[in-house]
């Protein structure tokens, strides 16, 4: 069963207008998922309107990714923009408490952020062991 | 007045998960409250693009030791919505019923330690008396305890036959009985309910701007379950969410008991519908597209999304589970409170810090 | 009556007899139909090697060549997977849970 949901592909510019109209809505934040493709990044910001899901996507350069934070929308969204930059090495713009990489203590830093190697081929060992 | 900084966990009697909260202090109030995660953080997210889709279910499910069936089942149900795999109806009721048996055990784990953080620790024996049994249940059901094991892409691993059927009926009436007798205590004892009540009010739109889930949200008047999107059996089966309106500390307490027996309820009448068949299908192929799959844990709805390209590895997984969610709220509810209602307020958002460190 | 509720249930519980058991003098009862330790019976053995393959922890190591069985109990997770697809039957799980240890020893099987 695939469940009921929207994706929006919106370049850039054009997020904090996107963010800002599912808040007029009444969207509750449901998520930020960041996913390294070869060669970007992809964002997917969801919302929640009372069991419909509707998601807005961004692509990021893999060079250099900056993306502007939403905090001044959705002051939760703080946990999953220094979850993106500890990561995945995007910077996020004006977050409202940053943690500057502390978030995520892992031994590999920016673990997740690799856009060179094909995403779907084993690779060495780039997860830090289980403590 | 001076301002102290408390350090607060990561180990911490009160809650033995790794989160750690520096507590600034004026007097003994709590003027803000900084959090830091991340000191068992896992990686399993990445782990994914080295494993078979096929076996990734044994680490999904290892991702909370409480809510394990249900992540377990989310991630089934990802993959089976990219593949469009259609899942028998046996399978799908016998789905609902382990995920509401982990709903009952996590919610009595979670007023025992309430209970135990409030000093009440007999009552905190007598809830996980009652865990044990539902637990006996799981084990005789699906073989594991905590880790069932029982879910797997396109159906379940196991059965259940008639005579398991009846032996879960006749020790739920059993397991009704004692939980309501513990939950008189949470709900009409004066020494509960004056720890509990009015302690971290979260209202109705604090609860939905701080992207609250679960529990916590219902508890603050929102009706939302995602049950009610009609994942596996609950298309048949109706779930009105339970709601509060207080938004304290003692209505999140309350919304948790009442869950307790609507899950019996739920899985008395899944039992009873269970439909025969087949209780999986084959699964030939390679997952190709995406899909954000979300279900309703214990403790609020958990986020999966999930990439796949058609190679055996996914390209792409993400958990967002409900406590990652739930930390914001409590960050507000520390504020101004005082420092003897913080590990109150710390439980009452029910934290899986494991689960969010996946 | 808000002030006696958990005076009944705590005098309920002082006059019976505690559910909780003696543990290392009385051991836990056996659940039918639960994940215990993994059996393995030689006899059938074909070395085929594909439980081994299979094994999500790999706590597995299959030598076709050499006839040679080794499982390593303490990564086991019990997950009953080798069970399903082992072709000649000569894996199982007892619902017996094991006693604790204290090497890390694998188990090695030879055959002949």
């Amino acid at each position: 069963m695939k469940p009921e949901q929207t994706l929006e592909e919106i370049p850039l510019a054009g997020l904090l207008e996107g963010v800002g109209a599912m808040r007029a809505k009444g969207g509750r934040m449901v998520q930020i998922c960041a996913t390294a493709l070869p060669g970007q990044f992809e964002l997917t910001y969801s919302f929640d309107f009372d069991g419909r899901l509707a998601s807005l996507r961004v692509q990021l350069p893999a060079s250099d990714p900056r993306v502007p934070s939403i905090a001044s929308i959705y002051a939760c969204a703080f946990l999953y923009e220094n979850e993106m930059h500890d990561l995945f090495n995007i910077k996020v713009e004006g977050m409202a408490l940053d943690f500057h990489g502390n978030l995520y203590n892992t031994t590999v830093k920016y673990a997740f952020g690799d856009t060179k190697a094909p995403a779907a081929k084993p690779q060495a060992a780039a997860v830090p062991s289980v403590a | 007045m001076a301002r102290t900084i408390i350090p607060f966990g990561p180990q911490h009697p009160v809650l033995p998960e790794p989160i750690h909260l520096d507590l600034v202090v004026e007097d003994e109030k709590v003027i803000e409250a900084r959090p830091s995660i991340g000191f068992v953080h896992r990686g399993l997210e990445k782990l994914v693009e080295k494993k078979d889709f096929l076996d990734f279910v044994y680490v999904a499910e290892r991702i909370c030791g409480i809510c394990s069936f249900i992540h377990g089942q989310t991630y089934c149900q990802a993959v089976e919505a990219i593949m469009d795999i259609p899942v028998p109806p046996r399978a799908n009721y016998l789905r609902t019923v382990w995920g509401e048996l982990s709903r009952i055990h996590s919610h009595l784990l979670w007023l025992g330690l309430m209970a135990d953080g409030m000093g009440f620790e007999s009552l905190f024996m007598h809830s996980w008396r009652v865990r044990e049994r539902v637990l006996n249940i799981i084990e005789a059901t699906t073989g594991g305890r905590v880790i069932f094991g029982s879910c797997k892409i396109g159906g379940v691993r196991r059965d259940m036959d008639a005579g398991a059927v009846r032996d879960t009926l006749s020790e739920l009436e059993i397991i009704e009985r004692d939980t309501r007798e513990i939950t008189k205590v949470f709900i009409h004892d004066n020494s509960v309910k004056k720890r509990l009540g009015g302690v971290g009010v979260l209202s109705r739109q604090e609860a939905l701007d701080f992207g609250c889930v679960g529990p916590v949200l219902r508890a603050s008047g929102v009706a939302q379950d995602m049950r009610k999107l009609g994942y596996a059996a609950y298309q048949d089966l109706p779930v009105e969410p339970v709601t509060r309106t207080d938004g304290d500390s003692y209505a999140r307490c309350a919304v948790r008991c009442d869950e307790i027996f609507q899950s019996i309820t739920l899985i008395r009448q899944a039992l009873d519908k269970l439909p025969p068949g087949e209780i999986a299908v084959k699964v030939t192929g390679n997952p190709k597209g995406e899909v954000i799959m979300r279900t309703e844990q214990p403790r609020g709805e958990v986020v999966y999304c999930v990439k796949a390209n058609g190679a055996r590895n996914l390209q792409r997984f993400r958990v967002r589970t409900p406590t990652f969610a739930n930390l914001p709220a409590m960050l507000k509810l520390l504020q101004g409170c005082d420092l003897a209602d913080v590990p109150v307020l710390v439980l009452t958002i029910d934290p899986c810090i494991s689960c969010t460190e996946r | 009556m808000p002030y006696f509720e958990m005076s009944f249930l705590a005098l309920k519980w002082a006059l019976r007899k505690p559910p909780t058991t003696q543990y290392p003098f009385e051991a836990r009862k056996a659940i039918a139909g639960s994940r215990g330790q993994l059996i393995f019976t030689q006899d059938n053995c074909v070395y085929c090697t594909v439980c081994a393959k299979k094994c999500p922890t790999a706590a597995l190591k299959v030598d076709r060549a050499q006839k040679k069985f080794v499982l390593d109990r303490l990564r086991c997770i019990s997950c009953g997977c080798c069970v399903e697809i082992c072709p000649k039957n000569s894996l199982a799980l007892s619902t017996d849970h094991g006693s604790p240890t204290t090497s890390r020893d694998s188990e090695i099987y030879r055959g002949s």
